[in-house]
């Protein structure tokens, strides 16, 4: 489990100020015009071989993501942050930048550095409207003290922040989505290639980062990439920032070590299930996108991309959503449907006429008004959705009942059976 | 070229292109919705889905370029699964109204679903309704029947230049609309109608008239500008019931202006059927042909042929005007023109009227300067294919204008709204665009080339086009005609060379000076003008503006009740094809010039309509290409005075939608007009 001294968000809790006074006793900004004078190839080597995969849910490596910017030509990069955090069950983002935004700003410095964006645009959720107030006045602090601007921290490199708020809209979370949005566009996902690191925003290479993945850079280039792909387990190097919610005791935000088990992790920080652990029913261990994990599989599973991939669903954004006995399992995919079907950004023909039907059928499970051959067309559907979408939100509505249907189907058809003998 | 493997064939394919074009050269069909040749790819619709080795997914083969070596199924379990659920997404919120729509019969989604579909559908909630939205006279939506594709709208954006339309809201209630319900205010709007896969874009004035099994399709152009959009007439009976387009990518690509479109229902109005004659208080009484024949043969044996004059109108076929030219060449009455505006052109040098560049010349220019032309108005399908490729040139491409002013659908560089601004191609910031550029195309529409000083205008355009176009096969130096019949009548000579000097036709007309006048569905003159003593003789198939004035008029058969050529403003004679029967009693032109040489004892040399255009052959063999365009040489420019006014040069055509008398006859164009058009 993390040393307490190998955390990085160290203020991740708020206990101390957000600001550049505190956060420079913390430790950022701290030479960090040593780290520019090296060679930006020098950076994406060190993010690579730290083992760093994007924490905003498809856990692809950094490193590599960034060796995809073309490194010849005169075009404008652009560096993006995807501060727009609308995952159900998610809240990392929003702690970062509430409580330690100078590592976000820092981060977008050495990012872009690293991918040589002149220019880094922070795309935020438009709810989170004080967490913005707090990172404009800490970019405002960032200028201020010369940090970033023209000759950015003393180096030759110039470097420009602004922070751009999105409206509320889920699918702008997903990269292109968010490009679009960001372009002043309905944020609709664009086909994907033309790859955002060839053609992304204003037509120009760009690179799309979590707020989170930007977060750890500079405390990786200042401690080596061997300090951090010492955490974790092999090829899910580092610390995570796990956000536990449902019914437990202790809701939180965690920063512990890839690969710590689930059930420690709830158990230790979050202050067990409600009801203890027997009492647990499910867990959705990503974010409301990933399929859900029945209790005797929380019991050993590990929280790293490729156990939880292995048992069937994934790390996505590691927000944990616990389920106790004592939860209508069918109403809350059913609320994940709804969710879906409100946020699909009706581009594609799957997407946008599935989610609803996925809806609509799981409100008459919900009610008990279904007969058992439509369950099989449920699953049906979810499949007919599934990988024919132009982004992930088609696969992510389907993930969450075809989760439901590989663990629960026979509560589910015992259910519809008594409602029968019912009637 | 690149090798890829289709089905496990092996294919050479050109570089850059999309699976689905690929697939397509294979032979290969692939259903789609969202994807059109001609428009940005959406990828959107889902229903292209194809196998690629390597990608778990599907993936959708109008959105993934080839790549060597890609080995691509089109009909594997997991494509046909894909089409078959992606099928079943558009079906379900789809309204099962085939028997009450429009687009039944030629509905893309009607023959996917039954090629692709599963019968039975397993959708069993509620559907969605859509309310259904205004766009103006042409276009009648049925916003349920929606399946999102999107086509309208990168139509919209890309190739009519208007913004109008656009998606709201997301997810499943997403709906396409224009901005504040406003009706799409553009030229070209109606080519929605095409696109619209389903019927949720229908054409109105067609609504309800027929299925498309039950109509004859005729392989036609269009005659209501001058360039010649290809279309296909369906007709049913002796009704016209629409006009589609047809394609022809040197010309239309595939998109027709809605005047092309829709104008034909004037040719049901205002006809003229019977023969008149102006009696002694002034009112038309109806006459017979022999009385007109007559009357026309004792004013053509004048002794003094310079008294006749005959002006032929804008849109009139080429063996029309031949045979006119033919008796009238045979008599001796010279005095004849085929320009009511004397708009400017060299009697002996081709390219001083046409569209030298070609249209498909667009495409490979890369500057244009605008003279005097409002061509959104003039030739919208023209304007169309600038603003594509001011699109797609790297945005580099760049548009200059002199003249007035009008709405356009790219950026212009203004330099200013009088002619003496041509001036200003001297100045350093022009001349450096004028030197970067390697196939500058000079435009120059009928507002310059019927101004007062049109010859300075032309010889100083020329000019500068010699003085920086500097490659030999580049011809862009362009006169922009308005009117089908313009190039076929001055490619005929039907025109009197000293009148065309002096410019002093019309003049002569408007004082008198002729005491005949012979009109051949001319209507653009000022007919106030014309004297009490002139005789005016009116042949036509519209009771429109000349009417008012002629003393005697004769019916002949309109430009569907007929075959003709016509020449288009590049220079490319086309066939013009007979739709429908001529009214009863109603000659076709050349039939009653030939009956007046009867009577007059002249032989003319025809006896058919083929005898006619074989001697029209004989004595313009370029006619007789159809389709190509005959090379003209482009002369130096002479070195005139140069007195460049600074009045306004403004195009002739104001309201779009009514420039002839088919169209000023047409309901459909008034709607139009009454609903976009504002003086």
């Amino acid at each position: 489990m993390i040393k307490k001294n190998n955390r990085i968000f160290n203020n991740l809790y708020g206990f101390e100020s957000p600001y550049l006074k505190y956060a420079s006793k913390r430790g950022d900004w701290k030479d960090t015009k040593k780290i520019l004078k090296n060679k930006p190839s020098y950076l994406i080597d060190i993010v690579t071989k730290s083992g760093l995969r994007g924490r905003g849910g498809a856990g692809f490596s950094t490193g590599m993501k960034w060796s995809f910017m073309p490194k010849d030509g005169n075009k404008q990069h652009y560096l993006v942050i995807n501060a727009d955090e609308g995952e159900p069950g998610t809240c990392k983002d929003r702690d970062i930048i509430r409580n330690e935004p100078h590592k976000l700003i820092e981060g977008c410095l050495l990012s872009a550095y690293a991918i040589n964006a002149s220019k880094c645009y922070i795309y935020i959720r438009g709810e989170f409207f004080n967490e913005a107030a707090i990172l404009q006045k800490a970019i405002d602090e960032a200028y201020e003290a010369g940090f970033i601007g023209k000759n950015s921290c003393g180096s030759d490199f110039d470097f420009d922040l602004y922070l751009h708020y999105g409206s509320g809209a889920y699918v702008c979370g997903e990269e292109t989505a968010l490009i679009e949005s960001l372009e002043g566009k309905k944020g609709q996902p664009r086909l994907k290639p033309p790859f955002p690191a060839n053609v992304g925003l204003y037509g120009m290479p760009t690179t799309v980062n979590n707020v989170e993945t930007i977060a750890v850079i500079p405390t990786i280039l200042r401690k080596g990439s061997d300090w951090f792909s010492g955490m974790g387990t092999k090829n899910n190097s580092g610390s995570k920032i796990f956000c536990i919610s449902g019914q437990v005791n202790k809701p939180c935000n965690v920063e512990e070590e890839l690969g710590v088990p689930l059930k420690y992790l709830i158990q230790k920080y979050a202050g067990d299930v409600i009801g203890g652990w027997n009492n647990l029913l499910a867990v959705v261990p990503g974010g409301s996108s990933v399929p859900l994990l029945p209790k005797h599989v929380c019991e050993d599973v590990l929280m790293d991309f490729d156990s939880l991939k292995n048992s069937g669903s994934g790390l996505g954004t590691a927000g944990i959503i616990v389920i106790n006995k004592q939860t209508n399992i069918v109403k809350f995919i059913a609320r994940l449907s709804e969710f879906y079907k409100h946020e699909s950004c009706g581009q594609c023909t799957p997407c946008r006429e599935g989610t609803g039907w996925l809806m609509r059928m799981m409100d008459r499970i919900v009610h008990g008004n279904v007969s058992e051959d439509e369950i099989e067309l449920l699953e049906e559907v979810t499949h007919q959705i599934e990988g024919h979408t132009i982004c992930a939100l088609g696969d992510a509505a389907a993930w969450p009942i075809q989760g439901l249907l590989k663990h629960f189907k026979n509560d589910i058809l015992k259910s519809i059976e008594k409602k029968s003998k019912v009637a | 070229m690149v090798e890829i493997f289709i089905n496990g064939k092996p294919f050479e394919v050109e570089d850059g292109i999309t699976v689905i074009q690929a697939c397509e050269q294979a032979g290969e069909e692939i259903p789609r919705f969202c994807y059109h040749e001609k428009l940005s790819i959406a990828g959107n619709c889902r229903m292209c889905l194809v196998e690629m080795e390597n990608s778990a997914k599907p993936v959708a083969s109008c959105a993934m370029p080839v790549a060597k070596g890609m080995k691509i199924k089109t009909n594997s379990e997991m494509v046909m699964k894909a089409r078959k659920g992606v099928m079943e997404f558009l079906l379900i919120n789809h309204p099962l109204d085939c028997p009450i729509c429009d687009q039944g019969g030629e509905c893309d989604l009607q023959d996917q679903a039954m090629a692709y579909g599963s019968g039975i559908g397993r959708y069993v909630e509620q559907k969605r309704a859509v309310k259904d939205k205004n766009l103006g006279p042409l276009i009648q939506t049925h916003m349920t029947r929606c399946i999102h594709c999107t086509r309208c709208i990168r139509f919209a954006e890309e190739v009519a230049g208007n913004d109008q339309l656009g998606s709201l809201n997301r997810g499943e209630d997403t709906e396409i609309t224009s901005f504040l319900e406003k009706s799409i205010d553009s030229e070209m709007s109606a080519n929605v109608i095409d696109l619209c896969p389903v019927g949720a874009l229908t054409s109105k004035p067609y609504e309800f008239l027929a299925r498309p099994w039950e109509l004859k399709k005729t392989q036609t152009i269009d005659v209501f500008d001058a360039v010649g959009s290809n279309v296909r007439i369906d007709s049913k009976g002796d009704q016209i019931l629409r006009v589609l387009p047809r394609i022809n990518e040197e010309i239309n690509d595939e998109w027709i202006s809605d005047k092309t479109r829709f104008a034909y229902d004037g040719l049901n109005f205002q006809r003229i059927n019977k023969f008149y004659m102006r009696d002694s208080n002034n009112k038309l009484t109806e006459s017979s042909e022999e009385d007109a024949i007559q009357l026309i043969n004792s004013r053509l044996q004048t002794k003094n042929k310079n008294d006749i004059a005959s002006i032929v109108g804008n849109s009139v076929d080429c063996e029309s005007i031949f045979s006119f030219k033919l008796l009238l060449d045979k008599i001796g009455a010279l005095n004849y023109d085929c320009r009511q505006d004397e708009s400017f052109f060299l009697p002996n040098q081709r390219s001083s009227y046409i569209f030298n560049s070609t249209i498909s010349g667009i495409d490979e220019s890369d500057l244009c300067i605008l003279i005097g032309t409002d061509i959104k108005k003039e030739a919208p399908v023209l304007s169309s294919r600038i603003r594509q490729r001011f699109l797609n040139y790297e945005k580099s491409y760049q548009i200059l204008r002199i003249g007035k002013q009008n709405k356009t659908i790219f950026n212009t560089i203004d330099l200013g709204i009088d002619s003496k601004s041509l001036l200003k191609l001297k100045e350093k910031k022009y001349t450096e665009i004028l030197k970067k550029s390697k196939k500058p195309m000079f435009i120059l529409g009928q507002g310059a080339m019927c101004a007062e000083d049109s010859e300075s205008i032309f010889n100083y355009s020329l000019m500068v086009y010699h003085k920086y176009s500097k490659n030999d096969k580049w011809n862009g130096f362009n006169i922009l005609q308005n009117y089908a019949g313009r190039v076929g009548g001055l490619d005929l000579g039907f025109f009197n060379k000293k009148n065309v000097i002096s410019r002093s036709m019309i003049k002569k007309i408007y004082s008198g000076k002729f005491k005949t006048l012979f009109l051949l569905s001319a209507d653009e003159l000022d007919f106030e003008k014309i004297p009490k003593n002139t005789f005016v003789i009116y042949f036509g198939h519209h009771g429109d503006r000349a009417v008012k004035r002629a003393d005697l008029i004769i019916p002949i058969s309109c430009f569907t009740e007929k075959e003709g050529i016509y020449v288009n403003l590049e220079g490319r004679p086309q066939i013009s094809r007979q739709i429908k029967l001529p009214l009863p009693d109603v000659n076709h032109f050349s039939d009653f010039i030939k009956k007046i040489s009867h009577a007059l004892n002249v032989d003319l040399n025809f006896k058919s309509f083929d005898d006619l255009r074989q001697l029209m052959f004989h004595h313009n063999e370029h006619l007789s290409r159809i389709n190509k365009i005959s090379y003209s040489k482009l002369h130096k420019e002479k070195k005139v005075k140069n007195n460049l006014l600074n009045t306004e040069i403004f195009s002739p055509i104001k309201n779009f939608y009514m420039t002839d008398s088919v169209s000023r006859s047409s309901p459909i164009m008034s709607e139009c007009s009454l609903n976009f058009f504002s003086k």
